[in-house]
């Protein structure tokens, strides 16, 4: 965290001297890395896409960062922003105006040059409601986005091709979140020929400027990466290859990791089996741990009785026990006391939370009129563990006599309930929580904690909405200085330390992530915990094991 | 016989018809919005409802049960809500694998369930009849889930005899139909040894018997062929307990099949895949058990057709 801030600091001084413009300094490749190889990586669900404007989901997020690159993208294996596509930016002292330098020569797979055309074209296409993005609102910055929305445009007219190699982004508003924006998934740039040969089936045919490209895909079975050797980034990326292969339970996953059949479980280490893997020295060894952009919270419904009473909200908070919690998860967690995980800027340290206090949650709950406490429900996923974490704060609620029956739904029956005003009391986020979209604090705030997610079929299952803090949030995103960088992360932490006062959430825990690797993988531990190349780094890694 | 086929045809028809609006009033009612699902957690309210118009989802039921019928009908499952592939061909993709695990779990299960029941028959009240019995039922009440992990861990984590999941060579396909088959192997057991006591009380047994046959020959070419015929004829029934199998053991072992297909759609509430592979199962099953029907009474002389 502290490394984070420093060196968030320095490119901030670096931007101010060529007045807020940016140029990328060329990656450092890890000396020690070895060309060639390939490995193998399991996951059990479905890759669902590899179009970049719709996969949204936990297989294909860093898959597609492999086959596709974005104007911005992250120093690997940190939350550190860098130009990736682009190969400098200059952001206009009223913070409106976001104009992009690319680097020449990006080829795209099917050989031809990428240019600001395909830059335009990709964000139209991404924002046009025919697309069905699930990302199209992280653009709701852009002039005429509200007209593509709506469908009445189909170009934005806050996108501007200057030459082949420059383009202009004008925005509605000030928004300090914009170069985060131009990183995510959904801003990756696509070939128009390519897309329009396979319509909806693009997804299936990925064709981007990334550093693997798609060799196999047999559905339900297997998929094949292969190295571009035309990649722009030379030196990167190692691997030859990389199989995916799909269907695998993570415990079938785990069993032929130990054998040496695979490289990577890419969903992790199986709750079941945690406590074995960890007590095996041989097997601990091969074991990376490092934060993650998430917290598990518990929602309160603060325009339903008795939720709507602040301090029973904050009775609860001090009623869960929250290390029993995580005892419960075998310790892959860390105590949460507000909602920015510890590795996200704008986390404050100082902030200690209220504290476990069973008495004086019973006096608060009495003080708000519930002496003897309530009945309510408290809804949770129905897969393991989340049923048994609802199980816990079931009892710690009951020893201030509130009486919590369990709802225990699938995923998608949860979401429903919680955007439904008069659906859910109280939620156990476990399985739904919130993961950082891009390392900045704005994102735990506008969908869940803000007025513009309190609405049906919205995020924010509190129904918590302050105006007061809205407006706060909205002066803090208007701080695009870079070098206001530092005084923009403590203006979000005063408006999370406001939200902990109203404590429409009771944040339990911050998942750890935890990734097993076999005894041939290579590169720094980080990009196996990447925070942005989630579950890890494909264009860095690479194996001993090759001459 | 024609006028059978007819009617049995018509009924078919009308299940098939039953069942497709019956899954679809039932994913029409679940509480859980695909539209949202799709839209993602940063979509404003505007784009919510943008996709519900393109998908017909805010159309009345009636109406988006009678588009997706007209489409059903030229062959067209639609798209994945979530995949946004066509539907039918993320199940012809996955279609071969689950048919070659039936194979291999209608041999597993003739074969364990044949041979058991027939020693047990011959070998009727003894020891071995007890313990075969005990086994037919311990077959019968396990999960199959269990079963699964159990055989993987001994035969291929231990032993390595079999790779740890996964398609491909024949070797893949042991186990898993190994873990289907025992199901059905109880039951079988249980049929063939009580199908074959029944014969070997037969006349034309003992009348073999007291020609002086040997025992091999009796069992074999008499009592045998007339035994096994009305178990054979249940293998058509099989493939609807076989049809909720698969989703269980698919996912054990890793096998690319519809079940496996099905189990993802179901947590994502992924509906067009819901509703394809309820249909496809729906057919098979019908279609089993029309077949089975149709062939009895070749077999079996004794069944008429009516």
């Amino acid at each position: 965290m502290k490394k984070f801030l420093a060196s968030t600091v320095a490119a901030s001084a670096l931007a101010l001297m060529l007045g807020m413009t940016s140029v990328r300094a060329e990656d450092a490749i890890d000396p020690n890395a070895k060309q060639g190889g390939a490995i193998t990586i399991t996951y059990k669900d479905d890759v669902a896409t590899l179009d970049p404007a719709i996969g949204y989901d936990w297989q294909n997020w860093s898959m597609i960062k492999s086959l596709f690159d974005g104007l911005m993208d992250y120093e690997p294996g940190t939350t550190n922003l860098k130009p990736d596509l682009a190969e400098s930016y200059e952001i206009s002292p009223d913070g409106k105006t976001f104009t992009f330098k690319l680097r020449h020569g990006v080829k795209f797979h099917n050989g031809r040059e990428m240019t600001a055309d395909d830059v335009k074209y990709s964000l139209d296409r991404v924002t046009n409601p025919k697309t069905q993005s699930p990302g199209a609102g992280f653009f709701g910055s852009i002039k005429g986005y509200d007209d593509v929305a709506a469908g009445k445009a189909e170009s934005l007219s806050g996108v501007t091709v200057v030459d082949p190699y420059t383009v202009k982004f004008e925005l509605t508003r000030p928004d300090a979140t914009f170069l985060h924006v131009m990183a995510i998934n959904f801003a990756h740039v696509v070939p128009k020929e390519e897309v329009e040969k396979y319509g909806a089936d693009f997804g299936k045919h990925p064709v981007g400027t990334g550093a693997f490209k798609l060799a196999e895909w047999t559905l339900g079975q297997r998929i094949v990466f292969e190295r571009n050797a035309d990649y722009w980034h030379k030196g990167l990326p190692h691997l030859d290859k990389i199989t995916f292969e799909i269907g695998q339970e993570p415990i079938v996953a785990l069993l032929r990791l130990q054998k040496g059949e695979i490289d990577v479980p890419g969903d992790g280490i199986p709750p079941a089996k945690f406590q074995e893997v960890m007590a095996d020295p041989e097997q601990k060894a091969r074991v990376v741990e490092g934060g993650q952009l998430h917290t598990g919270y518990v929602t309160m419904n603060t325009t339903m009785a008795p939720f709507d009473n602040v301090k029973v909200r904050q009775a609860v908070n001090m009623a869960i026990n929250k290390a029993r919690v995580i005892q419960i998860i075998n310790g892959r967690a860390v105590p949460a006391n507000q909602p920015l995980p510890p590795s996200m800027p704008g986390y404050d340290k100082e902030y200690k939370g209220y504290p476990y206090d069973v008495a004086k949650a019973k006096a608060l709950l009495a003080e708000a009129g519930h002496p003897d406490g309530f009945d309510t429900q408290l809804f949770a996923m129905n897969t393991d563990p989340n049923p048994r974490i609802a199980q816990a704060i079931q009892q710690d609620l009951a020893a201030i006599g509130i009486k919590a029956s369990i709802q225990s739904l699938a995923q998608a029956n949860v979401i429903a309930a919680g955007g439904d005003k008069a659906g859910a009391p109280m939620i156990w986020s476990g399985g739904m929580a919130w993961i950082a979209d891009f390392p900045d604090p704005s994102n735990f705030y506008g969908p869940i904690l803000g007025c513009a997610g309190a609405v049906p079929g919205g995020w924010n299952w509190s129904w918590y909405c302050n105006k007061d803090l809205d407006a706060k949030a909205a002066e803090a995103d208007s701080v695009v200085d870079p070098a206001k960088a530092g005084e923009r992360d403590k203006m979000w932490s005063a408006i999370y330390d406001k939200v902990m006062e109203d404590a429409p959430w009771a944040p339990v825990f911050n998942e750890q992530r935890f990734t097993m690797k076999s005894a041939r993988m290579g590169g720094a531990d980080n990009l196996y915990v990447d925070p942005v190349h989630i579950p890890i780094n494909y264009d860095n890694v690479y194996v001993k094991d090759v001459q | 016989m024609i006028a059978y086929l007819g009617r049995r045809l018509i009924q078919s028809l009308l299940i098939l018809l039953g069942v497709s609006l019956i899954t679809f009033a039932l994913l029409y009612l679940l509480p859980a919005d695909p539209v949202r699902q799709i839209a993602g957690r940063s979509a404003t309210p505007q784009t919510v409802e943008n996709i519900r118009q393109q998908l017909g989802l805010d159309q009345p039921f009636i109406v988006q049960y009678w588009r997706y019928l007209t489409k059903l009908i030229s062959g067209d499952l639609g798209r994945s809500y979530i995949q946004r592939s066509e539907v039918t061909e993320l199940i012809v993709s996955r279609l071969p694998a689950s048919l070659l695990l039936m194979v291999g779990a209608i041999l597993c299960e003739l074969l364990l369930g044949l041979s058991m029941g027939l020693i047990a028959a011959v070998r009727r009240g003894t020891a071995t009849d007890q313990t075969l019995m005990v086994a037919s039922f311990v077959g019968v009440s396990a999960p199959q889930f269990v079963v699964g992990l159990l055989l993987l861990y001994v035969f291929a984590v231990r032993l390595s005899w079999f790779p740890i999941g996964g398609y491909g060579t024949w070797r893949h396909l042991v186990l898993p139909s190994l873990t289907m088959g025992i199901l059905g192997a109880g039951w079988y057991a249980r049929m063939m040894r009580s199908s074959m006591i029944d014969v070997l009380r037969q006349d034309y047994v003992r009348t073999a018997r007291a020609k002086g046959l040997a025992r091999r020959a009796i069992l074999f070419r008499h009592a045998l062929p007339n035994a096994i015929l009305p178990v054979i004829a249940m293998i058509g029934i099989d493939i609807g307990i076989f049809m909720g199998g698969i989703v269980v053991v698919e996912s054990v072992f890793g096998w690319p099949g519809i079940g496996q297909l099905a189990w993802q759609a179901i947590q994502r509430v992924d509906i067009p895949i819901i509703m394809g592979v309820t249909l496809v199962s729906a057919f098979a099953i019908v279609l089993g058990n029309l077949l089975a029907d149709v062939i009895a009474p070749f077999i079996d002389p004794r069944i008429k057709l009516r």
